[in-house]
């Protein structure tokens, strides 16, 4: 077993940092095969993929291989995903592979030097070249690996941030950067630390919100098992900049078995290196990270609802304020602040690089990159990362790839249960948190869910409205019968017994449980229904009216007829003669 | 194997037996993990994975050993998804019905198809304890819809077709 000294200072930290980049330029000198083992390749086979090619590297005795792990690269539909580097070559990216593709690319490629050209992706295909990878740029590392992080200049800033920067200067060059929360309000981050650290009190937390419960999204599981050291970087340069901080809480949803046990491993890795704990480089500074599994509640994504599951309570959430950042509204009463997996993993790459160097890209309201995760009903599905302010529709169709089997595009659904469907005539909406606001969703965690003529806006409505209702705590009556309500005359509307009246009910109900509803789950629950019945009312209207459902979906407005030419003669007993 | 006594009983009596040896592992999480921030909760999810469920005795001396009322610790158990009070399979099968596999048509038929094939409905378990069935929202592997999982396994893509090969893998 390896032992670890603990880095007692950033001149420590530098030394390791050349020393571990030394040995990646070692590595590199060989051809490398790196296996993309997220939980999407894994669960397509990656391991398979990774056990062949090493059993065909050892059992040829190719020297000049090596076969190694690396997090997801997002090409989730097309795993299992392996990247080749060869010396001095561009790097080449195979995917939907299955084992018996293995022996080939290991006979063509890794030996005979030419790539199997029909399974590459080219590196210039829209998919590729459209994004802007910064929160991504670790996907190609081991996570496991904390050294590999380092080399790439990893917990640099952290020792940038203890040693040369006083406190308000952090908070200063986030605000720089124009970094917003990336869970989906779209809060100034600098702002909320900026609030915590002027709280009175001898002792404060942060807290890392990983409860991505939001159905169609995954970026934040992609970040904890691609590059989980960002993170625990990030929440060190937050402890750092806030003041009186000596333990931190990473809050990840129980269904994320990897990202628990990447990031776990990442904190006792970061924890053995002098990174976490009580005197980190030699400076002093004290701080801690643990984990906290969630239970299954997607309301625990809120934040007070998030406060009170780890204090080991229902999660309920509470009347603000006060704020979590204030005194006696945050973890155990003591102020917190409470930022999502994403922020935290922009914090370091910002203090590093410089705020100008985040604020490059984006819009002037909202700077810097976001993960989307673009499934549904589109061709290339996966995890895309783009400057904030990209059009919609050069997401959907240019990096997806449009519409699988030809079908008519019909909407995208951005922002989950809390979010709304955005119909074609808004394409070309620059994706900000402004301009999706004013469509009447919410920009949410990055979730698109694209959907085509087969999709009906009713159902789809009723979908979420199910689950707003499901997660519901049963606090506040508006959201625990307001949302059954409406979803009842949904019901009755998809089985073509509406009333156009019902329409201004559903409006004065969701106008309703939006301004009550204490938290946010209550207030934009009615978001998914107010707009499909804002962007796609002819449909909510067909099925009142005509009592038909235009996408064949609402199994009691879908008529059978025969196609007399097209029978067959049957005999008396039933059967075809 | 000896069923568990439904009273929790004061920890000195219980000193031999499958009983005995179960208390004590319980007491072990509570006195290893209590104290840390959400103690009950880390201990109930330990406890759960223990068991598989949440027997009644098991809540009982988590109730008496953290000073909750056994009401409020019902109602931890009750509002969290992950807890349940009755036994499940060896093998819970979760079948995702997240936007994504909702949208892609996949969901409800994969669905279907493991009622059918298990001759279960979601909450139900086989009679030989082998399976249970439910619905959950999302694993995050939403670009490869649909998708379900078996015990830690999770599986995308999944088409009907397959599913028998795939339970008979556990069987």
């Amino acid at each position: 077993m390896k032992i670890v000294v603990p880095l007692n200072s950033v001149k420590e930290l530098e030394n390791l940092r050349e020393q571990a980049q030394a040995r990646l330029v070692e590595q590199a000198k060989k051809i490398q095969v790196k296996v993309h083992l997220g939980t999407c390749g894994i669960s397509s086979g990656a391991n398979k993929i990774l056990e062949t090619f090493v059993r065909q590297v050892d059992s040829r005795k190719l020297s000049d291989v090596v076969v190694l792990k690396a997090g997801c690269i997002g090409l989730c539909g097309r795993e299992p995903v392996v990247t080749v580097f060869a010396p001095r070559k561009e790097k080449v990216i195979y995917y939907d592979l299955n084992e018996d593709k293995v022996s080939r690319i290991v006979d063509e490629h890794l030996v005979g030097g030419r790539p199997v050209m029909e399974w590459v992706l080219p590196l210039d295909a829209p998919l590729l070249k459209l994004q802007e990878i910064r929160v991504m740029h670790n996907q190609d590392l081991d996570p496991m690996d904390i050294e590999q992080y380092i080399a790439r200049g990893g917990y640099q800033a952290l020792g940038k941030v203890l040693t040369q920067m006083k406190p308000e200067e952090v908070i200063d060059e986030v605000k720089k950067a124009g970094l917003r929360g990336r869970g989906g309000a779209g809060f100034p981050t600098a702002t909320k630390w900026g609030f915590v650290r002027s709280a009175q009190a001898d002792e404060k937390y942060v807290v890392c919100n990983g409860d991505e419960g939001n159905p169609g999204s995954y970026m934040n599981r992609a970040v904890l098992e691609g590059n989980p050291h960002s993170v625990i970087e990030g929440m060190a340069i937050g402890a750092y900049a806030i003041g009186n901080v000596r333990q931190g809480y990473a809050y990840v949803r129980a269904e994320y078995p990897l990202a628990i046990e990447t990031l776990g491993h990442a904190i006792a890795q970061a924890r053995e290196y002098g990174l976490l704990g009580k005197n980190i480089l030699g400076t002093g500074f004290e701080f801690s990270v643990d984990i906290f599994p969630g239970a299954g509640a997607y309301v625990c994504g809120e934040e007070t609802a998030l406060l009170h599951s780890i204090e080991g309570e229902r999660g309920n959430p509470r009347q603000r304020p006060p704020f979590p950042a204030n005194v006696g509204g945050g973890l155990f009463g003591k102020p917190t602040t409470i930022n999502n997996v994403e922020t935290w993993s922009d914090i370091p790459q910002i203090i590093l690089k410089g705020a100008d160097w985040f604020a490059s890209v984006g819009t002037e309201q909202s700077k810097g990159t976001k993960l989307f995760c673009l499934v549904g009903k589109v061709n290339n599905t996966g995890l895309v990362e783009v400057p904030l302010g990209t059009p919609l529709g050069k997401i959907v169709f240019d990096i997806g790839g449009g519409i699988p089997n030809g079908k008519k595009f019909k909407g995208v659904q951005i922002g989950g249960p809390s979010g709304g469907v955005i119909p074609i005539e808004y394409l070309n909406t620059p994706v900000d948190y402004e301009a999706v606001t004013a469509l009447g969703a919410i920009m949410g965690s990055g979730g698109l869910v694209v959907m085509d003529e087969d999709s009906c806006m009713v159902d789809v409505a009723k979908f979420f409205l199910q689950f707003n209702k499901d997660e519901s705590c049963g606090k506040c009556t508006t959201c625990r019968a307001g949302i059954p309500g409406m979803l009842q005359i949904l019901d009755k509307i998809s089985r073509g017994e509406g009333t156009m009246k019902d329409l201004d009910t559903l409006e004065e109900l969701a106008e309703m449980v939006a301004s009550v509803s204490l938290c946010g789950l209550g207030q934009t629950s009615p978001n998914p229904l107010l707009t499909t019945l804002r962007h796609f009312r002819e449909e909510y209207e067909a099925h009142i009216i005509d009592k038909r459902c235009p996408a064949g979906v609402c199994k009691a407005l879908v008529a059978y007829h025969a196609l007399e030419d097209k029978c067959l003669p049957t005999s008396d007993k039933g059967y075809l003669l | 194997m000896e069923p568990i006594d439904a009273e929790a009983r004061p920890k000195e009596e219980i000193s031999v037996g499958y009983a005995g040896r179960i208390f004590r592992r319980i007491q072990k999480m509570i006195d290893e993990t209590g104290g840390q921030a959400g103690g009950i909760i880390r201990v109930l999810q330990q406890a759960q994975g223990l068991f598989g469920y949440l027997p009644a005795p098991v809540i009982k001396t988590i109730s008496r050993d953290f000073k909750i009322p056994l009401s409020e610790v019902y109602g931890i158990i009750s509002f969290y998804h992950f807890f349940s009070t009755v036994p499940k399979g060896k093998y819970v099968i979760q079948a995702c019905m997240g936007t994504s596999c909702y949208v892609n048509n996949g969901a409800q038929k994969l669905l279907d198809a493991l009622k059918k094939e298990l001759g279960l409905d979601p909450g139900g378990i086989t009679p030989d304890g082998k399976f249970s069935l439910e619905t959950v929202c999302c694993f995050g592997c939403c670009g490869n819809s649909p998708t379900m999982a078996v015990g830690d396994d999770i599986y995308t893509k999944v088409k009907p077709s397959k599913l028998k090969d795939i339970l008979n893998s556990y069987r």
